[in-house]
């Protein structure tokens, strides 16, 4: 009997959806798509907000494992050492090893006549970089907003964070909201760098402008340009950023580095560990914000294809007492309108599912949203999409399916007289 | 077989309760064309409504074949009407989006038969009312009296013991009446039990019985010689 009314069931349910207005069948069609779009798309964008800015810092900064000076250390100690281990993990693709340190960045000197004027000074902090190793990691010469990016036979030349700079700082004039800017730099401009007692002039190569504020806030020069400067005669280094190979899981490279002691003289963690937790809050604070917007979404849609399927069953309401009259059950009755449904979610899903992930989600990644603090992506993993599908699916299931059962219960004798 | 036993019908409650059938009993036995007649609101559908199960009696027993029907629910009843009867209606009642073997397939599927059997049932069916050349033209494409031979294709179709029509001919024109008598009463020349509402005399003369319906109650329950076409 089951079998039967599924038979049946399918049968009726495919004939009336044959046969209904192909312009309203559309309708809802793409109201459903739009749902699921909505479903999607919507959380997808606001975790995506946050998610652009996170991979970002670790596309440009930090790469996927982070090694950096323990607390209360100048440096990482026996970096040679840590640098030979790194060498013989496997899953490592590239890596970059940087000194760092603080200093004091002047500008504008030459044109300052007078010496009780306040100085046109930034306190930063410097990097000493090998540029094409450092280029190859974190690509980070796809941001120079003016001039070049460094080589390594560039002594003698320094690259600016935009934010060190009164034109690019997103604060405007700094001196007024107190965060210090250099006013009048572009490539060219002579900067005066200080590290402890020791100044030298450096020629601006570039500018550099990124959404992680730890670049644009830093000034670049080349490695033997740092030893110089700062005196620095151990080889120790403070920031090893490290890219996992393509598919390769980072916490395995992370796991080996731990294993070789590299715990004892350095801080490891994966980029995501480096975060701040306020930012991992926010991620599931839009998620939630998203995933709440989305359920209105999903209410309405119900709603639609409730309304629809209600009317659809009440102006059929004749003919579903004649069904049932001449003996068809009301479970194939109900089973005929809960097909209606789920040809419009299925449909209404499959194109959204092509929409997301064959146009949306490539596109986003590679044209990111360019907001003011990240280049958000469309964060659609596929697990939570189908957990999505799923609560959609069930959602309107119940739509089609209890208006039918609403009408069906109805009086057989009453429907057919259409009382 | 049917009986009926002090069947009474009330629509509506407390002072607004009207009477449609006051209590009657009735025996038709296997085999036998009857007519149940009377003027509007004597309450012949109604009692053709509650002994095809397509209603609840507010008292009263309605036994078929011998089952007792009282206190079944809608799945039972459902499930009693596609396996022992079968239903013409006054105004046709095929499903629009099917196509005329299709409409008489329906029944068939839900008793349980593969679809091709199904199939070769209903276009048998539809050959016999004559319409076997019509087999894949929706209602929309048919004559009333064509739509009305579909109707009773799809309620003799399971082959019911008992057929039940609610004023067959009553939206038919007088030749197309007369092609759905005469099929009816083919059906009953081959054994089968037929309970038609009518209120034209001229159809209810091809009946072997006619009772009549008077304000809810039998007022002339007469055996005669059924009119031959």
């Amino acid at each position: 009997m089951f079998k039967d009314t599924l038979r049946v069931g399918f049968m009726l349910g495919w004939k009336q959806i044959r046969h209904a207005s192909k312009w309203t069948t559309g309708l809802i069609i793409f109201i459903m798509m739009l749902t699921f779009l909505n479903l999607v798309a919507v959380s997808g964008i606001l975790v995506g907000l946050i998610e652009g800015s996170v991979k970002t810092y670790e596309d440009q900064f930090t790469g996927n494992v982070f090694i950096t000076t323990p607390t209360g250390e100048k440096s990482i100690e026996q970096s040679p050492s840590l640098i030979s281990t790194i060498e013989t993990i496997p899953g490592i693709a590239s890596y970059t090893a940087r000194y760092t340190g603080g200093v004091t960045v002047e500008a504008n000197y030459r044109e300052r006549r007078d010496p009780k004027a306040l100085r046109d000074t930034v306190g930063t902090t410097i990097v000493g970089l090998d540029p094409m190793i450092e280029d190859e990691v974190t690509n980070l010469s796809k941001n120079i907003v003016e001039g070049e990016f460094l080589t390594n036979q560039d002594g003698g030349y320094v690259m600016l964070g935009a934010n060190l700079l009164e034109q690019y700082s997103p604060l405007g004039q700094g001196d007024d909201v107190g965060y210090p800017t250099l006013s009048n730099i572009k490539p060219g401009s002579r900067v005066r760098i200080t590290v402890g007692d020791a100044t030298k002039e450096y020629i601006v190569k570039g500018i550099l402008k990124t959404k992680v504020d730890e670049i644009s806030r830093r000034v670049f020069v080349t490695k033997g340009e740092f030893v110089r400067i700062a005196g620095r005669t151990d080889l120790n280094l403070n920031e090893i950023a490290i890219r996992a190979e393509e598919g390769y899981d980072p916490a395995l490279i992370k796991r080996d580095l731990v294993e070789s002691g590299a715990k004892d003289i350095a801080v490891v963690r994966l980029s995501r560990e480096g975060l701040p937790q306020f930012l991992l809050d926010m991620i599931d604070t839009f998620a939630m914000l998203g995933n709440g917007i989305s359920s209105v979404g999903l209410i309405v849609s119900s709603i639609t294809i409730f309304i629809v399927i209600f009317v659809n069953a009440i102006t059929r309401r004749k003919y579903i007492g004649i069904l049932k009259g001449i003996g068809v059950s009301a479970s194939a009755i109900e089973l005929s309108y809960v097909i209606q449904s789920l040809l419009y979610v299925a449909v209404g899903s499959a194109i959204a599912l092509f929409l997301i992930y064959g146009v949306m989600v490539p596109f986003f990644n590679a044209h990111p949203i360019n907001f003011p603090f990240s280049d958000g992506i469309l964060v659609a993993p596929l697990s939570g999409t189908i957990k999505k599908l799923v609560i959609l699916v069930i959602a309107t299931l119940l739509a089609g399916y209890i208006p039918a059962r609403m009408i069906v219960k109805r009086n057989t004798l009453d429907a057919i007289l259409g009382r | 077989m049917i009986e009926v036993k002090n069947l009474i019908k009330n629509y509506g409650e407390g002072d607004v309760v009207t009477r449609v059938l006051r209590g009657i009993d009735l025996s038709i036995p296997a085999g036998q064309f009857v007519a149940i007649m009377g003027k509007s609101g004597a309450g012949k559908s109604t009692l053709m409504y509650q002994m095809s199960l397509l209603d609840q009696p507010t008292s009263g027993s309605v036994i078929l074949d011998n089952v007792v029907t009282d206190g079944f629910d809608e799945k039972k009843r459902t499930t009693f009407r596609l396996k022992k009867l079968g239903y013409i209606f006054q105004d046709y009642a095929l499903l629009p989006e099917l196509n005329a073997v299709e409409n008489v397939e329906v029944p068939l599927l839900m008793l349980g038969l593969t679809n091709a059997e199904a199939r070769e049932k209903a276009s048998r069916g539809l050959e016999a009312v004559g319409l076997g050349h019509r087999l894949h033209n929706r209602p929309s494409q048919l004559s009333g009296g064509e739509q009305q031979r579909v109707s009773i294709a799809r309620a003799i179709a399971q082959k019911p013991d008992i057929l039940f029509a609610d004023e067959p001919t009553a939206s038919l024109d007088s030749v197309s009446s007369e092609d759905v008598i005469k099929v009816m009463r083919d059906l009953h020349a081959k054994g089968q039990t037929i309970v038609m509402v009518t209120h034209e005399p001229e159809y209810a003369a091809f009946a072997e019985r006619v009772i009549t319906l008077e304000d809810g109650q039998v007022v002339s329950d007469k055996l005669q010689t059924a009119k031959g076409m």
